[in-house]
């Protein structure tokens, strides 16, 4: 228990020093779950038997992500006194020979380095400043990420950890804290983007006996993985967060509502939860003050509807999870008839930093009215798929071609998707966008939680709109009629469009179900589900009526739209394509021109896959 | 405190609490609805009640969750707004049986009157429908969920007036349906058939079984119910001098509108043959009609040799959960004044 900031860091220090000794060599390995999905558990096992075959006293940290997916597993040494090296796309082949060649031999390998995890460059090997990926990102939310062990509440408190916490107790009043995170122009980084310090003066100021905060970490979009990464690689920094606002709120209680599907993020959270209760941070008089404050951790069952307010406090509660109409809102009537205060996992992520280096340092980067950084998932057809943080109102341009390396294979870029089901698609004309909450909004997109999914010539829009549309479908909680009804109904008309059954008038109908869905439904659910829709329509009309006059499918994906045959010129009877095929479509002998039998082929691009000499064509 | 506001021209002054759809309806201004009911908690899931306020950023509010304000202007109709409703209405019914005619709520529906009011003309969004079996494992009600609107009136009638939470909303998107635990026949869930879903469903999907013998009642009487003490308020709905339905008296003190299984349902014995209407008394082994003085004179007569013979607690009174605290009051008075015996009991405690 400390009742002061400095001897809590001093503690912490001495734990570093013990546990961690600076003059031992540390390996750092990349376990977040893209760490652990591309084989980091059988690298970590690797390392520890070379190590001990190799008889060199080092520690092993497991560190969260940070950020190049791409480039996983990633294993990172660190000998006394020298800078940190990266090694990307690490096997349990290649760790005796970078082990032995880094540590025995001291010979830093330039051909299986990656990066300097450092300022400067080393001995030829890059900066990681230096590489496109990171050169303009600024990590203000993954401070941490990758840096430190999760596990350690150590290492958090000499990262600065917990010393907003004390600034906020020691220092300031619960209405200066939320003065403060009002002047940084703070949003919520759930997706809606509504003034977070507002929020919290409202919720401050409405009576009531008990007051809640809710952590929601109920990150459901497909393809986004940005609380998760957070989660799993800084779990002290949201409990911090959610420390400050529930002082600033009045809050005796919390919830950190985290999607049982990130059983990783769970354990980390537990953990944290434990440490943090255990030093005083959690419970009855925090750093000794007056301020009381616990929390309890509620798995859910893996609703996408569970990431919208009502929705989510409903099932805390016990109950469907199922939005509500307000007013009330949260902070009138929220958790159990209590004032709530409802915030992301990045939100609060942003305090700590916040209340440490003030408003204006927060407010510095960003444009007018959206300011801060924001982590993005990169997803799709991208050279560099990962997590990635940069100031809001950098052009789109520059997240996916310079940040994201572009579109592999040569491929043109078509369009980006941010917002994941609720958003839009960006098509390339408005690659210059700047993106940022207004910027967004104005092309039919949204923000939303930080889902970015690249597409390129390959994708059909129709389809890609039929995709989001099915998840929201059967993500709808059915309460309301439009959604429920009009999802299903805009499903089965791109359905018919993409199986080559359009009619003339479909997208005029299309359209007048969306604007039925948008202005009638419920919840934030159905409000924006035809936003895919309604931009695919906007920017990729074209497309659409590809699909209803012609019965094409102008990126040759809609399967009941496209054949496949066999180049008589290119295929040389190798056989490979028939051997592959699913379904025995495909006849011919040995050093001859294969057939493929349209009424039998599934469509399932096998052989266009395995052939080496691009015969397989698609018509 | 007292609000008022203007709904389509007109003025109106409401209650501090209450919503722009309680104003409407003080005001006489009708806005569709399938959701909401006086007796449960707004829901706002049937879209329908939207209303356009004035100075609001939003296009359309749904006026049954929108608390009325000092001075707040409304209109109750627009061109967007005849729009979604009417798109609303039709989205519904493309998930409809269109069996109107012989459907055991025609005439009784509410999806027929909204439909009627917003004028649906056309059915443009035809595509899956859902094809569930009937549930007729209860035999007071029938459950049909092709026919469910999925207002929640059931679902909120059980759970905020019953207070039993039997069935709830289940699966997600278009699969969504109402559901007992586990999704079992209603007869093998924790439905008690107190039938007030029943009374609530503003379609066909919930009825009575007798709705299935006969058409719309004749006429409608009011009541008390004849089977406890409580004394419940009911409706008998009749044709000729057949009851065929009952439902809560909702202007009853006692019950405003509520009943259970026995009131509700319990009414068939009324009309059947079987059906006690005179006293028998056995004479030579069998049954033979008697008038209530000659009933009445033999057991006063029987009782009384016994407590002569056999002493007063020879005798044993048991009394009715179907007599009023008074009647009970006054036979174990009988019991204990007259007969001389404290051996009286009351199927209640049985």
């Amino acid at each position: 228990m400390y009742s002061d900031y400095a001897s809590l860091r001093a503690w912490a220090e001495g734990e570093v020093q013990r546990t961690r000794p600076p003059d031992r060599t540390r390996i750092l390995i990349g376990l977040g779950t893209c760490g652990i999905a591309a084989g980091g558990l059988d690298v970590l096992t690797a390392l520890r038997e070379k190590l001990a075959d190799m008889r060199v006293p080092a520690e092993i940290v497991p560190v969260g992500c940070i950020g190049m997916c791409f480039e996983e597993p990633l294993v990172d040494i660190v000998r006394p006194g020298e800078p940190r090296i990266c090694y990307a796309k690490v096997t349990p082949k290649s760790v005796p020979t970078i082990l032995e060649e880094h540590l025995l031999h001291n010979n830093v390998r330039k051909d299986l380095a990656f990066a300097v995890i450092g300022d400067e460059p080393y001995d030829g090997i890059p900066s990681w400043k230096q590489l496109p990926f990171f050169a303009t990102q600024r990590r203000t939310v993954l401070r941490n990420c990758g840096f430190i062990d999760p596990e350690s509440v150590a290492e958090y408190i000499v990262h600065d950890g917990y010393a907003a916490l004390a600034k906020a107790l020691f220092e300031m009043t619960p209405e200066s804290v939320i003065e403060e995170v009002k002047r940084s122009g703070l949003r919520g980084r759930g997706g809606a983007g509504f003034p977070t310090g507002m929020k919290w003066e409202f919720c401050r100021k409405s009576p009531g006996d008990h007051k809640y905060i809710i952590c929601n970490a109920d990150e459901g979009d497909p393809g986004a993985f940005m609380n998760r990464s957070v989660l799993e690689g800084d779990p002290h920094s949201v409990l911090e967060g959610l420390l400050i606002a529930a002082y600033a709120i009045g809050a005796d209680h919390g919830y950190i509502y985290c999607r049982a599907e990130y059983p990783l993020a769970i354990v980390r959270l537990r953990k944290a939860l434990e440490q943090a209760r255990a030093l005083g941070l959690l419970g009855e008089h925090i750093f000794g003050t007056d301020f009381s404050f616990d929390v309890t951790i509620k798995e859910g069952a893996g609703a996408f509807v569970c990431g919208e307010e009502t929705a989510l406090m409903a099932s805390i509660e016990g109950k469907r999870g199922m939005p509500r109409p307000r007013p009330p809102f949260p902070a009138q009537k929220g958790l159990w008839g209590q004032p709530t205060n409802i915030n992301n996992v990045e939100t609060l992520n942003n305090i700590p930093p916040i209340i440490l280096n003030g408003a204006d340092w927060f407010a510095a980067v960003g444009t007018e009215k959206s300011k801060g950084t924001k982590t993005f998932a990169l997803t799709g057809k991208i050279a560099n798929s990962g997590l990635i943080e940069v100031p809001l109102g950098m052009p789109l341009r520059e997240i996916i071609f310079e940040i994201g390396g572009g579109i592999p294979k040569g491929k043109k870029f078509k369009a980006a998707q941010t917002g994941g089901p609720s958003g839009g698609c960006i098509p390339s004309s408005m690659l210059d966008i700047p993106v940022d909450y207004e910027s967004l909004t104005a092309a039919g997109s949204i923000m939303g939680s930080g889902g970015l999914v690249v597409m390129d010539e390959d994708n059909c829009m129709v389809d890609v709109a039929r995709f989001f549309l099915s998840f929201t479908q059967s993500e709808s909680c059915g309460k309301c009629i439009p959604c429920r009804l009009g999802t299903k109904r805009m499903l089965e008309i791109l359905e018919r469009i993409t199986r080559g059954e359009g009619q003339e008038g479909d997208i005029e109908l299309l359209l007048e179900l969306c604007e039925t869905v948008k202005l009638g439904s419920l919840c934030g659910l159905g409000q924006t589900a035809p936003n895919p829709v309604l931009t695919t329509i906007r920017y990729f009309r074209d497309e659409y009526e590809a699909h209803i006059k012609e019965h094409r499918c102008p990126a040759k994906v809609c399967k009941a739209l496209i054949t496949y045959r066999i180049s008589e010129e290119k295929c040389t009877g190798c056989t490979l394509c028939a051997r592959n095929c699913p379904v025995g479509a495909i006849s011919g002998e040995r050093k001859k021109v294969h057939v493929i039998d349209p009424a039998v082929c599934t469509r399932c691009d096998t052989c266009r896959q395995v052939c080496n000499f691009d015969a397989v064509l698609v018509e | 405190m007292t609000i008022t506001l203007t709904i389509d021209g007109k003025t109106v002054s409401v209650k501090e609490g209450a919503t722009v759809l309680d104003a409407a309806k003080e005001a006489g201004v009708y806005i569709p609805t399938l959701c909401a009911d006086e007796d449960l908690l707004p829901f706002g899931a049937c879209r329908l009640c939207l209303v356009e306020v004035q100075g609001d950023r939003r296009p359309m509010l749904p006026s049954c969750t929108t608390p009325a304000t000092d001075g707040m202007v409304v209109r109750t109709s627009s061109p967007i707004i005849d729009k979604t409703r009417r798109n609303v209405v039709e989205l519904l019914l493309s998930d409809h049986p269109e069996d109107c005619l012989t459907c055991p709520q025609n005439n009784r529906c509410e999806l027929q009157r909204v439909a009627a009011y917003v004028g649906v003309r056309t059915n443009r969004f035809r595509g899956e429908k859902h094809a569930y079996p009937i549930d007729d494992s209860n035999p007071f009600y029938r459950r049909d969920l092709d026919r469910c609107i999925l207002c929640g009136k059931c679902v909120r009638t059980c759970d905020e007036i019953q207070q039993l939470g039997a069935i709830n909303f289940a699966y997600r998107g278009f699969r969504t349906k109402i559901a007992t635990v586990l999704d079992r026949p209603v007869a093998t869930s924790t439905c008690e058939s107190c039938g007030q879903c029943v009374d609530k469903c503003p379609v066909g999907a919930l009825y009575p079984e007798a709705w299935l013998r006969y058409g719309l009642p004749a006429a409608e009487t009011k009541t008390i119910c004849a089977y406890c003490g409580v004394g419940c308020g009911l409706i008998l709905q009749t044709r000729g001098n057949t009851v065929v339905g009952v439902r809560g008296d909702p202007d009853n003190p006692v019950n405003h509108g509520r009943t259970c299984v026995k009131g509700r349902f319990g009414y068939e014995f009324i009309n059947h043959p079987d059906r006690l209407k005179k006293p028998l008394i056995k004479k030579d082994g069998a049954f033979v009609e008697a008038t209530w003085d000659e009933a009445l004179d033999l057991v006063a007569q029987r009782l009384a040799s016994v407590v002569r013979e056999h002493g007063p607690d020879a005798v044993a009174l048991l009394t009715s959960a179907k007599c009023t605290n008074e009647e009970n009051y006054l036979l174990q008075k009988y019991a204990r004044g007259v007969l001389g015996t404290h051996n009286v009991d009351h199927c209640a405690r049985l």
